[in-house]
């Protein structure tokens, strides 16, 4: 063995450690019965229908989540694009600041804002206007998946689009393209990889959360996280949770690799 | 009035409150090949900016056609742009890049192939057409982008140092082709480079800047035979510039030697710049030339001998078929057609370069 190989032991023993033992605990637990026995039965209750109800509502709120990240970010990003070099990496630590603040407090927050006697309300009450009852409902769930996630999409697509250079903007004003066009015909496709990286770094946290649905859900609308949470938790069935916890892993892991495939399809057809 | 294509009425433009167009007037002339030649930070890209569209003058209008498009956006300008450099949209292929613009007018599918087809033979580059920008070289992806700018029959082709990021033997024969196709398109050319002799070379005229001031237009044989300011003199060639008095009509006196000239119609002792070309400097025994000095440096420029002579306390720079022998004494003599002499600049603007050095 040479030195190089001998480096990379402390990496690969945490790897041992903390990837490929406790995968193996997983799948261990989600392939057998309470005393030991092989059975595919923990995987298929996904198709209970409270699990497949939840199942379908943390797709719709990760997709949800993914394109209200998406929509919000481009603006605000290629808003900070035209800024002065300074001024966009103060614009940029104002977006990553939220990032830095503990998860459960932000979520917290928001249920204070959104809670029936709440901050939102008593604006609104103050402008003479009728109350909102958002706590508690999928709104909230979504707003909270979005505010947390947020950060994950800005950065990437921001590299991405800091990166496009501004002479190839111009070519394509140059060549008779409106803002709208240069947007879709130049400015999206260039900035493919940021854009997939953020649908990957969004989508995974938000289809697998369960703090935000926990606080701004009020316990009733449950996400597929929840329940993995409660078999662990509450009911104490690990076989369950885990088997769970595999089907959403591969689940996930399906989606990315669909997202990820079609973007090198998509390159070698025309953009038109 | 009508082959003016373009007309620059009253220009200005500054960034951060520095001027960096100042008053600037020009037409432009249906079909030429016009430069804007200037050292660096001269405002010549600010120009072709400001007749692109990407930039708007602060005070000033912008004439095409005796219309006023000041204030329309590029996309709606019939003017095409070649930029400096990696302006190609890199996720296209480069017929993909060239049918860019046709598609938007929504051409048909026919006319966009048959242009593709022309525009590449045009810029020889016929079978790069399925390649992708990032597998060309500098001086293919340029001709790339002078095909997909021309595929649009722009009514001026606006190009911003396009050559500037090539090695000079390329740049040297793209220099050739685009004047070759210019000829074949007939579309007006405006051209910026900071090389004067890329300049020279190239176009119909010259307006050489500096400061965001038009110094001189004209000819490349105006520009470079009758230079008039000394910041002209200086910026095309390697010319001698040296303070001179005229004593009268025809006679400068040069470092204390009277030297007959050409020239007329300068004030009785008068203060003027001296200008004289390198190559236009005979070296003669000493005691028969004009002036007097000794050979300091001589350099083989393949071509020619770059001979310096310093008389006095100034060195004259000598262009001859001849060697000298460094050391020697000699004498300088000129033909007083060759000599130009030229009023001291009224504004600092036209002494930049001198203080530069
Ligand atoms: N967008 C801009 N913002 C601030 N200053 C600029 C901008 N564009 C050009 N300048 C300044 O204007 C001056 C002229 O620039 P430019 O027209 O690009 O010169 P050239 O093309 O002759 O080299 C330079 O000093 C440059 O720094
Ligand atoms: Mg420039």
């Amino acid at each position: 063995m040479n030195k190089r190989t001998w480096l990379s032991f402390p990496y690969v023993l945490w790897i041992i450690g903390f990837t490929v033992i406790p995968l193996i605990v997983i799948f261990r637990y989600a392939f057998t019965t309470g005393d030991g026995g092989f059975t595919l039965e923990n995987i298929l209750t996904i198709f209970d229908p409270i699990h497949f109800k939840a199942l379908v509502f943390s797709l719709e709120i990760a997709v949800g989540c993914t394109l209200i990240c998406i929509i919000l970010s481009y603006p605000l990003v290629l808003a900070m694009r035209r800024l002065k070099m300074g001024k966009s990496g103060v614009a940029l630590f104002i977006i990553i600041l939220p990032m830095w603040m503990n998860s459960i407090l932000r979520i917290m927050a928001w249920q204070m804002i959104l809670s029936p006697n709440g901050i939102l309300n008593l604006i609104l009450e103050k402008l003479g206007m009728k109350p909102l009852s958002i706590a508690n409902t999928a709104t909230a769930i979504m707003i909270g998946v979005v505010y947390d996630y947020l950060p994950y999409m800005i950065l990437p697509v921001y590299n991405a689009v800091a990166e496009i250079n501004e002479d190839i903007i111009e070519a394509a004003k140059d060549l008779g393209a409106g803002s709208i066009t240069t947007f879709f015909k130049v400015i999206l496709p260039l900035s493919m990889p940021g854009l997939l990286s953020g649908i990957v770094m969004v989508f995974v946290p938000s289809m697998t959360s369960f703090v935000v649905s926990d606080v701004l859900g009020g316990g009733k609308l449950q996400l597929v996280g929840n329940i993995i949470e409660q078999e662990f938790t509450k009911s104490a069935n690990w076989n369950l949770g885990s088997g769970l916890s595999v089907f959403l892993m591969v689940f996930v892991m399906i989606s990315m690799a669909f997202t990820l495939k079609n973007d090198v399809d998509g390159k070698e057809s025309t953009v038109w | 009035m009508n082959d003016v294509i373009l007309q620059l009425d009253s220009i200005s433009k500054s960034f951060d409150g520095k001027m960096v167009i100042d008053n600037l007037d020009l037409e432009i002339k249906r079909n030429e090949f016009v430069t804007l030649l200037g050292p660096s930070g001269c405002g010549k890209s600010t120009t072709l900016r400001i007749i692109g569209g990407f930039a708007k003058p602060d005070t000033g209008r912008v004439l095409f056609n005796g219309k006023d498009i000041t204030n329309l956006s590029p996309d709606k300008r019939n003017i095409n742009t070649v930029f400096q450099k990696y302006s190609l949209f890199p996720h296209m292929t480069v017929e993909e890049n060239i049918a860019f613009g046709l598609k938007l007018k929504h051409k048909s599918a026919q006319y966009i192939k048959d242009k593709i087809a022309y525009a590449l033979k045009l810029v020889n580059m016929d079978h790069y057409g399925k390649r992708r920008p990032e597998s060309l070289s500098g001086g293919q992806q340029q001709r790339v982008a002078i095909a997909r700018a021309i595929v649009n029959e722009p009514d001026i082709l606006l190009l911003d140092e396009p050559l500037g990021a090539l090695d000079l033997k390329l740049r040297h024969s793209m220099q050739r082709e685009l004047i070759k196709i210019k000829q074949e398109v007939g579309i007006t050319f405006v051209y910026v480079t900071h090389d004067q002799e890329e300049a020279l070379t190239m176009s119909d005229r010259i307006v050489v800047m500096n400061k965001g001031i038009i110094q001189q237009m004209g000819t490349s044989k105006s520009i470079y035979d009758e230079p008039q300011n000394a910041f002209v003199a200086d910026f095309i060639g390697d010319s001698n510039i040296i303070d001179g008095v005229m004593v009268m009509d025809r006679l400068v006196e040069i470092q204390g030697t009277r030297i007959p000239c050409v020239d007329e119609g300068f004030g009785t002792n008068e203060l003027v710049d001296v200008v004289i070309r390198p190559e236009d400097l005979k070296i003669v025994d000493a005691e028969k030339g004009y002036l007097k000095g000794m050979v300091v440096s001589i350099i083989f420029k393949g071509a020619y001998y770059e001979i310096k002579v310093r008389v006095q306390d100034y060195e004259w720079s000598i262009q001859s078929v001849n060697p000298a022998t460094i050391g020697a004494t000699v004498g300088l003599t000129i033909l007083p057609e060759n000599i130009q002499i030229m009023h001291k600049p009224l504004s600092v603007d036209a002494e930049v370069v001198k203080e530069d050095e």
